[in-house]
């Protein structure tokens, strides 16, 4: 696994974003409030460059009427389609053939009505060294 | 629109595909509020000034309901150089024809003077689109035909229109929207049918429009996701006035397509038709045949949104009622649902039938070589 570095800290503040190719492949790295993400930028669901989608939240709900919105600036929706992953996992939600993949249970998030999918989007270490991002490959 | 995006990743452009397709629901847009009037006459640019654009339905400042994406369209696809998604050339052809080897793409522009009120107005409106698509679009990119626009409420206009337009190269087929003030079958809309025929030119019929109906025959829902699939809902109202109305009997060569509406209900539609036909065959004895063969016969399908069932036999199931040689495929772009051509095919298609979904279909139709 090499160590690739992608920016000093200033130059991704909060908020921003940066894509870049490394070995070939289309990478994007997120500071969200002084963390940092790195998704490989290819939806698993028909290949859209994922990260070009907006930052939202997760909205979720127990019944109608009722909407809980967490994860704020967590969640990338896909520019196409827009399914939804955590950026912090790679996880999708609410894919339609959820049905299928048995390993889900309905349990899997208590008292939660959106249900994880099966797709999972690939992601990437991001570290600071001595005030550099530094990406994991 | 003023949401413009940050650096953007050229790095997931798709790499050229060596499958060569025809897209048939391509969707181009103004760059500017004043792109069209250098084709417009001064009366009526003073005229869009002065008193805007009266439409059939309620809400006048956009669409009934909010598009999920911005300009209901792909967020990487606004162009380098700034506008909406879909108003630049080169970039269309650098994002979508080039890297998909798209060899025959069919424009279908939505919000021009369609389901406009003032109807002198609306086909001045279509006129300056259907020059616009040629300065613009055609003539720039021999991939690119376009589809002739036409004031659809007033039937003499559209038909006058389409008349002369009639044998250019330009244009392949006449476009309506599936929401119009009254079912599509209606005789207020036959001359339009009449000069299709007469020029040889199939009839696209596009989900949205603005009518001024609920777009639910329930009426208005509460999520833009009920509209999504009240677009199904709509055409098959149409294509039911169509054949009732005995259009397809009085226009036997006429060709329909329908447009971004789904094609898994056609079957059930037929079926159900056709049952009810041979009960109540007497209160439409200009339905001489049974409505599926009408159907079968007259319509054709583009493929986006293609519906996506748990098991993809049942799609194969659908599709082979409706005939291999009978779906034309469309990507949308550069709308957010659209579809990435190399992934919406399943496996276990024949050569033959994957070369007529994705390219030989659209040129019979279309008559391109
Ligand atoms: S390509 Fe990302 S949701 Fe379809």
């Amino acid at each position: 696994m090499a160590r690739h570095v992608i920016a000093p800290v200033d130059e991704l503040p909060p908020g921003t974003r940066k894509f870049l190719e490394i070995d070939g492949r289309p990478i994007a790295v997120f500071n969200i409030k002084g963390e940092y993400f790195g998704l490989m930028n290819r939806c698993p669901h028909q290949g859209a460059a994922l990260c070009e989608g907006p930052l939202i939240g997760l909205a979720q709900s127990r019944d109608p009427g009722e909407i809980e919105y967490t994860k704020l600036g967590e969640i990338i929706r896909c520019p196409w389609h827009g399914w939804e992953f955590d950026i912090r996992t790679g996880q999708s939600y609410c894919d339609p053939r959820r049905f299928r993949v048995k390993a889900y249970p309905a349990n899997v998030e208590p008292g939660s009505s959106v249900v994880k999918g099966p797709y999972v989007a690939e992601t990437v270490t991001v570290r600071v060294e001595s005030d550099y991002v530094v990406v994991e490959l | 629109m003023n949401i413009q995006f940050r650096e953007s990743s050229e790095a997931a452009s798709p790499l050229t595909a060596k499958t060569a397709i025809a897209d048939c629901d391509i969707h181009p847009a103004r760059a500017t509020r004043t792109e069209l009037y250098p084709y417009l006459a001064k009366r009526w640019q003073h005229h869009l000034e002065v008193y805007g654009v009266h439409a059939y339905q309620g809400m006048m400042e956009g669409p009934p309901y909010p598009k999920a994406q911005p300009n209901a369209s792909r967020r990487d696809a606004y162009p380098p150089e700034g506008g909406p998604q879909g108003s630049s050339l080169s970039f269309m052809q650098k994002q979508l024809l080039d890297p998909n080897n798209v060899q025959l793409g069919v424009l279908n522009p939505l919000n021009t003077g369609q389901g406009i009120r003032n109807h002198e107005l609306s086909a001045a409106l279509c006129s300056a689109i259907n020059d616009w698509q040629i300065d613009k679009w055609t003539s720039r990119d021999k991939r690119l035909k376009a589809s002739i626009v036409v004031g659809n409420e007033d039937g003499l206009s559209a038909a006058a229109e389409i008349r002369e337009r009639a044998g250019d190269k330009n244009f392949v087929q006449v476009l309506l929207l599936s929401r119009n003030v009254e079912p599509l079958g209606q005789r207020r809309y036959w001359p339009i049918y009449q000069a299709a025929e007469e020029a040889g030119l199939p009839i696209g019929v596009h989900a949205f429009g603005f009518g001024g109906n609920p777009i639910t025959p329930s009426g208005w829902p509460s999520y833009y996701i009920e509209e999504m699939v009240g677009h199904s809902q709509c055409q098959q109202s149409a294509l039911a006035s169509l054949v009732l109305e005995g259009v397809f009997e009085r226009f036997p060569k006429l060709k329909m397509v329908m447009i971004e509406a789904g094609f898994g209900w056609a079957p059930s539609l037929a079926w159900r038709l056709d049952k009810v036909w041979q009960r109540l065959r007497s209160e439409v004895p200009h339905v001489k045949r049974p409505p599926s063969e009408y159907i079968r016969e007259q319509v054709w399908w583009t493929t986006q949104p293609m519906e996506d069932p748990e098991r993809r036999e049942d799609l194969f199931d659908v599709i082979n009622w409706i005939g291999w040689d009978r779906l034309l495929f469309a990507t949308d772009y550069p709308h957010w649902d659209y579809d990435e051509p190399s992934r919406v095919l399943p496996a276990g298609v024949s050569e033959a039938n994957r070369e007529a979904f994705y390219l030989g279909n659209a040129r019979a139709l279309y008559g391109i070589g």
